[in-house]
């Protein structure tokens, strides 16, 4: 905010005392006249409070959209987090490949330059496994043989760096004649970071727009103000007030506009989760379970805090840098 | 303290003054008088930069009105009480408030405030009103809200618009007797009238305006 200064040089007053306060008692009066005007800018907001709920609602939807936005994709990104570390390629081996035969295999392929580890997973593992985690146990009981091929874990050297030596080597392996199939994790891995950058800059995009909502919205709001207070801010310029005291009163209206807006924002935002929070634990738990609903945390819940007030305060200087040339006293 | 140098002021309708010479005194009071539309209340808002003359200078106090930027200006009404004839007052705030404004503005402290607008409450008889709203008070009351919010900075130059046109004759004696200890003490005054009475009982110095001219000192 712009410090009053004194361009004019200091008078002494008709009656021989200076006219200026002094500066000590001018500071007080001026962290006075912020926190009156603070406070005052609330109580003028809260003297119309159905247009000021409307105003901070319409506000806080915004804001609780694009942060519902924000948090879908952090949670969604939960997934290529545990995805990240199953970056192996399944190599499937055919049915007539006999137990000696697969471990045979498996020493042979930790020789490999490209590989970094074999895991091998026989069929009656891998069954035990699914009737344990699956919650078809009764089912599998009821099957006459082992459906299941034996499997090769083959984890990549560099897997994530290096794109074109895993797929040489899933080409490599699935040329094996004792091989099957040899299935790479990664395509559907990058896809998955695929969608997700573009969900990310989906959402960038998004608080862009909601931010520039908000700006609009209490800009109308403190133009709207400024027009029913124009006589208020005209008598005033004429007993002396700078244009930094004019605005003060508006920047703090802005200010509470963005901040209320922005907590009743995280209200929406919490509550919405929690609804979510049950069927989703449920849905975590038919797969690995491994999936938690996250929430705004606190440095995240700061910046939409911070970044909304922000706005409101940006937003009111915005319009009044452009309405106050206009409201000179005639 | 206060010059007037050619000035002529025109706006879409015409000229409102034209070619105004006069110089005011510290501690001079003025009246400044004509029929309605003389241009009285044009040369009072011309002094208090709030409209800019179309000729010629104003000094005000040694400083040419012209050349102030709009970031000086605020500065320099701080060092001049206006009163209005309309008044002008908060219609929301109280007679304090409505006081207290030209101080607050100037960044005083509470204290110093309440004690100068009692002060100038009380030059205007108005002190056990200080809590009510301009709009439960009479037109004189509220116009003398307006003379206690001028002069409770402590002006060097007050400009005032009609002051007493809602004032009854006491009343009227009253607020020049003010006006008179004011320039006692080096206040230079300018007051818009047509009040020919009231001009003629003070016996003070005349500026005559008709048809935005100058026709008589
Ligand atoms: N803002 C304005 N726009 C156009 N004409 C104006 C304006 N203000 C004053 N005038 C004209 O200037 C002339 C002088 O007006 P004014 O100074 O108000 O006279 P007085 O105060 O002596 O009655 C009048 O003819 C009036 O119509
Ligand atoms: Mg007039």
């Amino acid at each position: 905010m712009v410090k009053d200064k004194a361009p004019l040089p200091k008078k002494t007053g008709v009656h021989g005392v200076t006219m200026q306060p002094g500066l000590n008692s001018k500071l007080h009066a001026y962290l006075d006249a912020h926190a009156h005007a603070l406070f005052s800018s609330l109580g003028r907001l809260t003297r119309a409070p159905a247009a000021f709920m409307m105003t901070v609602l319409v506000l806080a939807i915004s804001m609780a959209l694009s942060s519902s936005f924000y948090l879908m994709v952090k949670n969604f990104q939960q997934l290529t987090g545990n995805v990240e570390a199953t970056n192996q390629i399944s190599v499937f081996l055919k049915a007539t490949v006999t137990a000696a035969k697969a471990s045979a295999l498996q020493e042979q392929l930790k020789l490999d330059p490209l590989v970094e580890s074999v895991q091998l997973i026989t069929p009656e593992q891998a069954l035990a496994e699914f009737t344990a985690n699956s919650g078809y146990g009764e089912a599998v009981n009821t099957l006459e043989q082992n459906p299941l091929p034996t499997v090769l874990l083959v984890l990549p050297k560099n897997a994530l760096e290096d794109e074109r030596g895993v797929q040489t080597l899933q080409s490599q392996l699935e040329s094996l004649p004792e091989v099957d199939l040899a299935k790479s994790e990664l395509q559907w891995v990058k896809r998955l970071r695929a969608i997700i950058s573009l969900a990310k800059r989906t959402v960038f995009l998004l608080s862009l727009l909601f931010g520039f909502a908000v700006l609009l919205i209490i800009g109308n709001t403190i133009r709207l103000e400024l027009q029913s207070r124009r006589e208020e801010v005209q008598i005033t310029q004429l007993v002396g007030a700078t244009h930094a005291f004019i605005r003060r009163p508006f920047l703090y209206t802005g200010f509470w506009l963005g901040f209320l807006a922005s907590i009743a924002a995280w209200f929406i935002v919490t509550v919405f989760l929690l609804f979510l929070r049950q069927p989703v634990q449920q849905l975590s738990e038919q797969y690995t379970g491994q999936f938690n609903l996250v929430f705004l945390d606190y440095a995240e819940t700061l910046s939409l805090i911070g970044i909304a007030s922000a706005l409101g305060v940006l937003g009111a200087w915005w319009v009044l840098s452009s309405q106050l040339q206009a409201l000179k006293p005639v | 303290m206060l010059k007037f140098d050619h000035v002529s002021k025109r706006y879409e309708g015409g000229d409102a003054i034209l070619d105004i010479n006069f110089h005011l005194q510290p501690g001079e009071m003025v009246f400044l008088t004509g029929h309605s539309g003389a241009g009285k209340s044009t040369v009072l808002k011309l002094a208090a930069a709030i409209e800019q003359p179309t000729h010629g200078q104003i000094q005000l106090d040694g400083q040419n009105l012209s050349k102030l930027t709009e970031a000086q200006i605020p500065y320099l009404r701080r060092k001049m009480g206006l009163i209005f004839q309309d008044y002008k007052l908060l219609q929301d705030r109280t007679v304090f408030d409505n006081v207290a404004l030209p101080m607050i503005v100037a960044g005083y402290s509470y204290q110093d405030i309440a004690k100068r607008v009692r002060a100038a409450l009380d030059k205007v008889a108005l002190l056990g009103k200080e809590h009510k709203y301009p709009h439960a008070l009479s037109g004189g009351e509220q116009q003398r809200v307006g003379i206690a919010r001028a002069v409770v900075n402590k002006p060097a130059l007050i400009l005032a618009d009609e002051p007493t046109g809602n004032l009854d004759p006491e009343l009227s004696t009253e607020i020049m007797r003010l006006f008179t200890q004011f320039t006692q003490v080096g206040v230079t005054i300018l007051i818009a009238t047509h009040d020919i009475d009231l001009i003629n009982r003070m016996g003070q110095r005349v500026i005559k305006l008709h048809q935005g001219r100058l026709v008589k000192e």
